[in-house]
C-alpha cells in the first residue's frame, strides 16, 4: 500500500474524473498492485478444466437460492394442521417445516421454481465434484504442490455430501423423515455411547422437537461456512501452484500455456456462470425434485417404498441395503453389525480416496513437484485404481437402488442384492485389471503410432505385387504429446549383500515399498517409449514395411 | 252356491275353511317368500351358479379342484367371495398364463356377465366378501386427505406414496394403481389377493377404503396437478439423481467443451 502514495506527484493529479476516483480508492486499497499481478494470470483452456467451475457456480446458485428459501421457511416442529391450497392435505397434521416448506412450494411467488433450483443445483454440485474430482485424479493433478488443495477438495466433497443430507431432512416431510430416522439408526448402532449419541442429537427421543432446528443451523449456518471458508482456500491454492496443463508442444513443468485472466478468460468464466445458472434453472422448470406435497408430513409410524436418499447418499444406503443383518447379543446388550459394519465402511469408501496422493508418493518415491498432467494411460495402476473405485461406488448405488432395478428390469431383489455383495469384493479387482490391460494396450498403441506413424487407410500395391497400407508419420506436436512422459523405475532395494558377502538389512516396510513400486512402474505394468535411437533407426530410409 | 251355503253351519264347515285358509297361506308363501340365501333352487341365481361351475370347469378347475378344494398349483377357493372372483378376472389375473413370482394382470377375455356367473359358483362353496356395489367404492363423496393418511399408514410400504408400485422379494412386485378402476382397488384391499394382506371391513370400513381411492385418484391420474413439472416417475431420488447426472451434467460438461473449443486460437482470418 505504500508504495502507490508516490503515484499522484509522479504522473501529476489526474485531470479525468474516473481517473482520480480510481486514483483515491488505489490510495487506501492498494488494489492495482494487486491486480497487475493477477489480472494478467494465464489459465489453460480445456473443458475438463471448468468443470471445478461448475463447482463454484453451482455453490453460489445454491447460496443465492438458499438466502431465499430462508426468508420462508419456519425451522419448527411445532403442530399445526394444513389448510392451504393443496387439497388433498387439507386438514392434516403437520409440523410448522412441512406446513412452510408447502407454504414455499404453492403459496410463495417463484417459491417452487426456487426450491427446485435449489435441489437440482444441490444435486449437480456434488455430481460436479466428483467428475472434477475423477479428473483431477486421472490425470494426477493431485501430485506435489498440490496435495493439500486436493484434501481441501476432498473434504469439500465431504461436506458437500452432509449439507446436502441436512438440506433433504429440512421439509421434514415422509421421505426426509425416514432418512433422519436411517441416520438415527446408524448412530444407534454405535457401540456403548450409541443411544447416548441418539439423545444427545435429537435432544431426547427420535423425533422430539429439536432435530429440524438444529438440521437447519447447521445446513444453513455451520457447513456452508465452512464449505465457503474452504471454497476459498481451494482458489487461493489454484491461484498460488498455477494451473496444470496437458502435457503438448511449448508446455513445460515451468510454463503455463493458455489465456490470460482478463479480459478473455474472465468473460468466459463470467459467460459460463449464466450457462451454469440457466441449464439449472431450465431443469427446475421442466422437471419436478423432491415433491413434498405427494409424500405428506413425516410421521414416525408410517413409511413408503422407494424411500431413498439423494444420489450422493446412495453408496451408504447401498452398503445398509446389501449388508447380512448380523447382531450379537451378549451381556444384555447387542452389537448390531447389520449396520455396524457399513456405518464403519461408509467412511472408508471416502477415505479410500483421500489419501491415495499421499500412498502413491510413498509406493513410488516420487517427491518432485508436477505441473504437466498424466495422460491416464500411461499411468495404469493409478488409472486402474480410479476405475476399481468408482466400480466399487457404482456397485453400491444399484444396492441402495435394489428395489428400482428390480422393478424396471423384472429382477428379483434378492438376486440383486447377491450380486451386489459379490460385486463389492470382486468387481473392483476385475475392473482395475481390465483397465490396466487396456492402459497397456493403449502404450502400445501410442509406441506404435510414434515408430510407425498414422495408419492412413490407404492401400497400396508395390510394383512386385505386394500390398502395403501406407503410415502416415505424425507431426512434431504429436510425437511429443505421445512422448514427453517420464517413465519412471521402480525403487531399487540395492544388492542383497553388502561389499563383504554379508546379508544386508532391509526393513520389511521397504521391501513392501519396492514389491507395490514394481508393481506401479514395472515390466507388467508400463511399455517402454521408443527411445531417439529406436525412432531414428526406423524413420531412416527404410521407409514403411 | 245354495249347496255350500245350505252346509255352511256343517259341523265339519270350520274345519275345511280352516283347512283352505291354511293351504292359501302356505302357498302364498312359497311363491312369495325370499328364498334363504344358501338355498338352491331353480330361481336366475342359482342359474348362474350352474353357468358358472361350466366356466369354472374350462377355466379354473385344473389348478383349482374340481370343485375348488384348491391343489397343488392352485388354492382353494372355498370362502374366497365373489369379490375375489370379480377382481381376479376382470383383471385378467386369473386364470393365469404361466407359474413365475407373480400372477400378472393382463387383457381380460371374460365379459361381466360371465365373470359375474363365475363369481356366484365361487360365492356358493362358502360365504366371503361379496363385490362391492358403486355406493361403496365410489370416490364421489370421500375425504382424499384423510385417504392419504391411512394409505401412507397401510399402502405406501409397498405401493409407494402415490401408488407407483414398487419391489416385493424374489421378483414379486406391488403393481401400480395408477389407471385401476375404483372397484378393482376396492377388491384388492377387501380381499388381498396373493402378496397383499386383507383390509375386510372389520378393520377398514367401506367409507375408508372410499377415501383411499379418493387418495389416488386425487394424486396419479390424469386430473392430479403436477405443478413441478415432469414428474419423472414420482418414484423418488433415484430417477431424479438420473437425471441430474444426465441431463443436468451432461448439458453443462457439452457446455463447458463449447466455451473451452471457443478459443482466440479459432479466429484465423
Amino acid at each position: 500500500m505504500s508504495t502507490t502514495t508516490e503515484a499522484p506527484t509522479r504522473r501529476g493529479r489526474p485531470t479525468n474524473p474516473g481517473e482520480r476516483v480510481a486514483e483515491w480508492t488505489d490510495g487506501r486499497l492498494g488494489l492495482y498492485k494487486l491486480a497487475k499481478s493477477n489480472l494478467r494470470k494465464v489459465f489453460p483452456d480445456h473443458w475438463s478444466f471448468m468443470l471445478g467451475e461448475v463447482c463454484l457456480y453451482s455453490f453460489v446458485i445454491l447460496i443465492l437460492t438458499g438466502v431465499y428459501l430462508t426468508l420462508f421457511f419456519h425451522p419448527s416442529m411445532n403442530e399445526v394442521v394444513y389448510n392451504g391450497p393443496y387439497a388433498p392435505l387439507d386438514g392434516v397434521r403437520m409440523s410448522e417445516a412441512y406446513a412452510s416448506t408447502m407454504h414455499i412450494s404453492f403459496e410463495v411467488r417463484g417459491g417452487l421454481l426456487v426450491r427446485q433450483i435449489h435441489h437440482w443445483a444441490a444435486l449437480i454440485f456434488i455430481a460436479a465434484m466428483i467428475v472434477h474430482m475423477m479428473r483431477v485424479f486421472f490425470t494426477g493433478a493431485f501430485r506435489k504442490p498440490r496435495e493439500l488443495n486436493w484434501l481441501f477438495g476432498w473434504t469439500l466433497l465431504f461436506l458437500g455430501m452432509f449439507t446436502g443430507f441436512t438440506g433433504y431432512s429440512l421439509p421434514d416431510d415422509l421421505l426426509s423423515g425416514t432418512g433422519v430416522r436411517f441416520m438415527e439408526g446408524a448412530v444407534l448402532s454405535t457401540p456403548i455411547v450409541g443411544t447416548y449419541l441418539s439423545m444427545f442429537l435429537f435432544g431426547g427421543e427420535f423425533p422430539g422437537h429439536d432435530f429440524v432446528g438444529r438440521f437447519y443451523s447447521v445446513h444453513i449456518l455451520l457447513l456452508p461456512g465452512l464449505m465457503a471458508g474452504l471454497l476459498v482456500a481451494h482458489l487461493i491454492l489454484v491461484f498460488f501452484h498455477k494451473h496444470t496443463q496437458f502435457p503438448g508442444a511449448g508446455k513445460t513443468e515451468k510454463n503455463v500455456v493458455g489465456t490470460p485472466l482478463l479480459p478473455i478468460y474472465t468473460a468466459k468464466a463470467g459467460g459460463f456462470f449464466f450457462l451454469v445458472f440457466g441449464v439449472i434453472a431450465a431443469i427446475a422448470a421442466i422437471a419436478t425434485i423432491n415433491p413434498i406435497w405427494t409424500m405428506g408430513p413425516y410421521r414416525p409410524d408410517q413409511v413408503s417404498t422407494g424411500a431413498q436418499p439423494d444420489w450422493y447418499m446412495g453408496f451408504s444406503e447401498g452398503l445398509i441395503r446389501v449388508m447380512p443383518g448380523w447382531e450379537i447379543r451378549a451381556w444384555g446388550h447387542t452389537l448390531v453389525l447389520g449396520v455396524f459394519i457399513p456405518l464403519m465402511i461408509f467412511p472408508l469408501v471416502m477415505v479410500a480416496i483421500a489419501v491415495y496422493p499421499f500412498i502413491e508418493s510413498w509406493v513410488t518415491g516420487d517427491k518432485s513437484e508436477h505441473h504437466l498432467l498424466d495422460r491416464p494411460r500411461n499411468r495404469p495402476v493409478r488409472t486402474g485404481f480410479g476405475v476399481a473405485w468408482l466400480t466399487l461406488y457404482f456397485v453400491l448405488l444399484i444396492g441402495g437402488g435394489n428395489d428400482l432395478w428390480a422393478t424396471h428390469f423384472h429382477l428379483s431383489i434378492n438376486a440383486i442384492t447377491w450380486f451386489v455383495r459379490v460385486s463389492f469384493f470382486v468387481a473392483p479387482v476385475i475392473t482395475f485389471w481390465i483397465t490396466k490391460r487396456i492402459c497397456l494396450g493403449l502404450q502400445r498403441r501410442d509406441r506404435d503410432k510414434v515408430l510407425h506413424g498414422r495408419e492412413s487407410g490407404i492401400i497400396k500395391r508395390l510394383p512386385h505385387g505386394e500390398f502395403i497400407e501406407v503410415h502416415e508419420p505424425l507431426s512434431q506436436q504429436q510425437l511429443h504429446v505421445l512422448t514427453a512422459h517420464a517413465q519412471p523405475q521402480p525403487l531399487d532395494l540395492g544388492p542383497e549383500v553388502d561389499e563383504n558377502g554379508v546379508e544386508r538389512k532391509v526393513s520389511p516396510v521397504a521391501k513392501v515399498q519396492a514389491r507395490l513400486s514394481r508393481g506401479f512402474y514395472g515390466e507388467n505394468s508400463q511399455i517402454p517409449k521408443p527411445t531417439v535411437e529406436e525412432y531414428e533407426e526406423i524413420t531412416s530410409g527404410h521407409g514403411h514395411h | 252356491m245354495k249347496k255350500l251355503s245350505a252346509r255352511r253351519r256343517h259341523p265339519l264347515a270350520a274345519l275345511v275353511v280352516l283347512l283352505f285358509a291354511l293351504a292359501a297361506t302356505g302357498g302364498l308363501y312359497a311363491v312369495l317368500a325370499p328364498a334363504p340365501k344358501a338355498q338352491a333352487d331353480a330361481s336366475q341365481s342359482s342359474l348362474a351358479i350352474e353357468q358358472g361351475k361350466k366356466l369354472y370347469s374350462v377355466g379354473c378347475a385344473s389348478c383349482h379342484g374340481q370343485s375348488g378344494q384348491g391343489s397343488s398349483n392352485g388354492p382353494s377357493l372355498v370362502g374366497v367371495g365373489s369379490a375375489a372372483v370379480d377382481f381376479q378376472v376382470s383383471t385378467g389375473r386369473m386364470p393365469a398364463k404361466q407359474p413365475g413370482p407373480q400372477v400378472e394382470a393382463k387383457k381380460n377375455t371374460y365379459g361381466q356377465k360371465e365373470i359375474d356367473q363365475l363369481a356366484a359358483y365361487v360365492a356358493s362353496l362358502g360365504p366371503g366378501p361379496a363385490t362391492p356395489t358403486k355406493s361403496q367404492y365410489s370416490p364421489a363423496n370421500a375425504d382424499a386427505a384423510k385417504g392419504g393418511e391411512l394409505f401412507r399408514t397401510n399402502c405406501s410400504q409397498c405401493h409407494n406414496f402415490v401408488g407407483k408400485g414398487g419391489a416385493l422379494t424374489e421378483g414379486k412386485f406391488a403393481p401400480t394403481l395408477k389407471g385401476i378402476k375404483a372397484k378393482d382397488v376396492y377388491e384388492a384391499m377387501q380381499t388381498g389377493p396373493q402378496n397383499m394382506p386383507s383390509f375386510p371391513d372389520s378393520t377398514m370400513p367401506s367409507d375408508a377404503k372410499a377415501n383411499i381411492i379418493a387418495y389416488l385418484k386425487a394424486v396419479d391420474s390424469a386430473q392430479s396437478p403436477n405443478p413441478g413439472g415432469f414428474t419423472l416417475g414420482t418414484i423418488g431420488p433415484v430417477s431424479e439423481g438420473l437425471f441430474a447426472w444426465v441431463f443436468g451434467l451432461g448439458a453443462l460438461i457439452a457446455l463447458a467443451t463449447w466455451v473451452a473449443a471457443r478459443t482466440t486460437k479459432a479466429k484465423k482470418s
